[in-house]
């Protein structure tokens, strides 16, 4: 079952992450995207996670290691749509995620990347 | 700390990480259905899904219990785990402390977003955790 | 002990229903328990009617083989039914847990006056009966008063959220920029409803910047610098910034001192600063009136 689709749009991967997604599903997307980097060469990676009502340990550190794994390949990931409630509960479970960028919705994180090209 | 006597709202038995999914799912809709604030909704079904993730991952599989606790205005829930116990408590409830991947992190971060929180090696073998959850703020 | 089934208190209850429920009215005023400056004597007697009614359904089926009375039994969810319907209205108008308990024991009067004539020939049983329908009574008043103690914090945290929202105010000052002036001192408790209040405003205006001025707040110890990186760590990981401002010299040697890092989030001296900087994020300049071309204005 597929919990995540990943669209290519203007040299960026863009993804929705649904609520009822397992660890393995997770795992599974940082599989695909990491693959869909390299063969598109994107620039970026801009992940939804605003359907997500929880955001536990395991997810936070997925989300962290896909950045790393994005970085190497000259990409840079944007975490959207956070929620607030889900934002305190990291926040208090000490995941402050500084590697991950963020951004409020997915226009603004392609207008962040977009601005953030060569040159 | 004990639920003998509380009523329970659901059970989930937890043998995959889909089972972990459904954990979340059930306990967030006897939560909502108590009319819970949505920040102490979101924190506590966050440590459920650390608990029955571990009683997946190193637990062996188990079952979760979810108990309505009108008096205290709280949910509880109940882990049992069918595996070797947790030869350390102390120690694997500090962050970072890991024996695979994960655990240390994720049972220190469950105890933090919960109201009361339990953990023992059940007699028998295996780990129970009991933890409880407030409904509202105050 | 336990094949006493309170049936002379049923009998009697189904015999003078009406009686009864006007004698327990009379009852409860002679003891204070009635709120006639509160509900009118139709209202009462319906409420009254409907609890009576309900006692009267539970003691009949919910009676356990031990002889106790347990109102989270099935049994009694007609009795919770009635209770919870007229418990909302009765704390909104004030009337206090005391009261609505002493009402409930006021029942236990012309109740057993009844079963003292009907038993007066076995003074056995009457006793027996007595004693039983005392503990129902009882474990009724009791779970009234959880009822009422229940809704009644329910009231005052809701009465105390509304209360926060106004004096924690998030003010939306440009598009797209927030600000949230804290003022005095900054608890637990209180940090974490200011941090709600200002993500959640986050997403109702779209805010790219948050300006949380601290000019207000009398002490920052390490807790509150603790609280105030928090809040900012949440807002970053929304997708918003913060910047701190109102960082006196003093409170900027207290975190120095206390070794806080404030890491990357950023501040200012004063708002002034902090807006210039806020505006110049989301794209915006203050110039002067002069600067602008006329077919603009």
């Amino acid at each position: 079952m597929r919990a995540a689709a990943i669209y290519p749009v203007e040299g960026v991967l863009l993804v929705s992450i649904q609520d009822d997604i397992t660890d393995t599903d997770i795992l599974d997307l940082q599989d695909a995207l990491s693959e869909r980097i390299g063969e598109m060469d994107a620039k970026g990676v801009v992940i939804d996670i605003s359907a997500l009502e929880i955001v536990d340990t395991f997810v936070g550190r997925v989300l962290a290691q896909l950045t790393a794994i994005a970085r190497l390949l000259d990409a840079e990931t944007y975490v959207v749509g956070m929620r607030p409630a889900v934002a305190m509960t990291l926040v208090e479970l000490g995941m402050y995620l500084p590697e991950n960028r963020t951004a409020l919705t997915l226009t603004h994180a392609l207008q962040k990347i977009r601005g953030s090209g060569p040159g | 700390m004990t639920f003998e006597g509380c009523r329970k709202a659901a059970s989930v038995d937890l043998r995959t990480d889909r089972d972990v999914a459904m954990a979340r799912g059930v306990v967030a809709k006897v939560m909502k259905g108590e009319g819970a604030n949505t920040l102490m909704q979101t924190r506590f079904v966050t440590a459920v899904s650390e608990i029955a993730r571990n009683a997946v991952k190193h637990g062996g599989g188990g079952r979760l219990d979810v108990f309505l606790l009108p008096r205290d205005r709280s949910v509880g829930v109940e882990c049992r785990d069918r595996g070797t116990g947790i030869a350390n408590l102390p120690e694997a409830m500090t962050d970072g402390f890991s024996t695979g991947d994960s655990m240390g992190r994720g049972l220190g971060g469950a105890q933090r977003l919960t109201s009361t929180f339990e953990i023992e090696n059940a007699p028998g073998g295996g780990t129970v955790v009991r933890m409880t959850g407030k409904l509202q703020r105050r | 002990m336990s094949d006493v089934k309170l049936e002379t208190t049923l009998e009697v209850l189904k015999a003078d229903f009406n009686d009864i429920l006007s004698d327990w009215i009379d009852e409860a005023d002679e003891s204070g328990a009635k709120r006639s400056d509160l509900f009118s004597e139709a209202e009462e007697r319906e409420q009254a009617a409907s609890l009576l009614m309900a006692f009267r359904k539970g003691v009949k089926e919910g009676q356990r083989d031990d002889g106790d009375f347990d109102l989270e039994d099935d049994y009694w969810a007609d009795l919770r039914g009635v209770l919870s319907e007229i418990t909302n209205e009765r704390v909104e108008r004030g009337v206090r847990p005391e009261e609505m308990a002493a009402l409930v024991l006021a029942l236990k009067t012309p109740i057993i006056e009844r079963i003292k004539v009907k038993l007066c020939k076995e003074p056995d049983r009457l006793v027996d009966e007595i004693m039983l329908l005392s503990k129902a009574i009882d474990r009724f008043a009791l779970y009234t008063n959880e009822v009422f103690i229940a809704e009644r914090e329910q009231v005052i945290e809701r009465q105390r959220e509304e209360m926060m929202e106004l004096s924690t105010p998030v003010v939306e000052l440009w598009d797209r920029v927030l600000t949230l002036p804290l003022i005095g001192t900054l608890d637990s408790l209180r940090a974490q409803e200011v941090m709600e209040s200002l993500l959640q405003a986050i997403v109702e205006y779209k805010a790219e910047v948050c300006i949380i001025d601290i000019t207000g707040v009398r002490t920052v110890d390490t807790q509150v610098a603790q609280h105030l990186l928090r809040t900012a760590a949440a807002v970053r990981l929304m997708g918003a910034n913060c910047i701190i401002s109102g960082i006196s010299p003093k409170i900027a040697q207290t975190m120095v001192q206390l070794g806080v890092d404030v890491g990357e989030v950023s501040t200012r001296s004063s708002i002034r600063s902090a807006l210039k900087d806020a505006l110049e994020r989301v794209g915006v300049a203050i110039l002067p009136v002069d600067s602008v071309p006329a077919a603009t204005k």
